[in-house]
């Protein structure tokens, strides 16, 4: 693990990674939605709108597994000063805000037909709406410690008291009545048919691949960027 | 770096002490939150310790079989909502029903308790529960098809 936390290995480890997961990510996700929008059946209460399905529950994971990996990052970055995990926890949160926003959006026009409503103040969704405030809160305060300067320590303890939301969605539908359904897939059992369960999981492999893909694209131009101001920085340095 | 302790023990010790405490704060949050903050009553809540009458509340449950009636205004429903421990409470409803709203399937009735004891709902939303199951295995009957999933079900 020290080992790539050295930039020039990280360098050349994430060239070749970040198209392979990209590309792999954009062919699995195709293959994955072309056929829950073909070959899937309808639901016996649902009908259509199951196809949701295929891009609600891997943006719902991967929006939650996003602040897990800024929390891990920060623990990291806090713990071992490794710069290259506070890189990582900034460049995982737009992502992660991205696939928030779309488990909300796709869940909202799933619980209009659905449910028969857009939105209530149920433990879930309002958990998951505060989590896409926290990713906003986030980007903010990385982006303004990276530009006016400012320990990176506060973003990344940022990051770590806001995983305490995680376990808190994840559980909201259990510990609390919801109208949104408990969970579907728990330990060793899966509540979902396996026509449904197949392309669902080929839909969060190739949403991941997807997710790591953007992580490692991001990094790499934080770090192409911090190099060049470095530069300029040394460039003026000399003329004066 | 005193008793010998490498800075970096140091700050991991500090960073789980904290953790801990955070753990620990929300835990204690979100069980003091166990009551308020639930979407609904369930009927068996609700016949326990019953809202004010006229008080804006919502209630959950699974429709009871055989329970739906249309009044003869054309309108308005009536039905009983149901938990697990069959407790009872009957609902009256006008207005245009959602299309997951069946009987045997989950139901979310905004609206007020009535002197009578019945909950008069302006707003129903369906529920819909953990199961997906697709239409070709409509014809089972939801137990037979919850054994099914179960037994086919790979482990995820």
């Amino acid at each position: 693990m020290h080992g790539f936390a050295n930039p020039k290995r990280f360098l050349a480890l994430a060239s070749w990674l970040t198209p392979l997961l990209l590309v792999s990510g954009l062919l699995l996700t195709s293959v994955a939605l072309f056929w829950g929008v073909t070959s899937v059946p309808p639901d016996q209460l649902m009908g259509e709108t199951v196809r949701i399905l295929f891009i609600h529950v891997p943006a719902a994971w991967l929006g939650m597994g996003g602040w897990t990996a800024i929390a891990l990052s920060s623990l990291v970055f806090l713990v071992w000063r490794h710069p290259l995990a506070s890189l990582a926890a900034r460049a995982a949160a737009v992502p992660g805000a991205a696939f928030t926003a779309m488990c909300l959006i796709t869940g909202s026009i799933w619980g209009r037909p659905t449910w028969g409503t857009w939105w209530v103040w149920d433990g879930r969704l309002t958990s998951m709406l505060v989590l896409l405030f926290l990713y906003f809160g986030y980007i903010a305060l990385s982006q303004a410690v990276a530009r006016d300067g400012g320990s990176s320590r506060i973003p990344a303890i940022f990051g770590l008291v806001g995983a305490i939301n995680i376990p808190i969605i994840n559980r909201s539908v259990v510990w609390w009545n919801s109208l949104h359904q408990p969970p579907s897939i728990t330990m060793g059992k899966s509540a979902i048919d396996p026509e449904f369960l197949v392309p669902l999981g080929v839909a969060v492999l190739g949403f991941s691949l997807l997710f790591g893909g953007v992580v490692l694209a991001r990094m790499r131009a934080l770090l192409a960027e911090i190099q060049t101001e470095a530069r300029l920085r040394r460039k003026a340095g000399g003329a004066s | 770096m005193t008793n010998g302790l490498k800075a970096k023990h140091q700050r991991l010790i500090l960073v789980v002490i904290a953790l801990v405490a955070l753990i620990g704060a929300g835990l204690l949050a979100a069980w003091a939150l166990r009551n308020q903050a639930n979407y609904f009553y369930l009927p068996g809540q609700m016949i326990a310790e019953p809202p004010e009458v006229g008080q804006a509340v919502r209630l959950g449950g699974m429709v009871q079989q055989d329970s739906i009636r249309n009044m003869p205004d054309g309108v308005t429903v009536s039905f009983i909502v149901t938990d697990k421990d069959s407790a009872v409470v009957p609902v009256r409803f006008t207005g245009i029903l959602p299309d997951l709203f069946v009987e045997g399937s989950g139901v979310v009735a905004e609206g007020r308790l009535a002197a009578d004891g019945t909950f008069v709902a302006d707003n129903l939303l369906a529920k819909h529960d953990e199961n997906y199951v697709p239409r070709e295995l409509q014809e089972m009957d939801q137990h037979k098809a919850d054994e099914t999933l179960v037994a086919q079900g790979p482990a995820t």
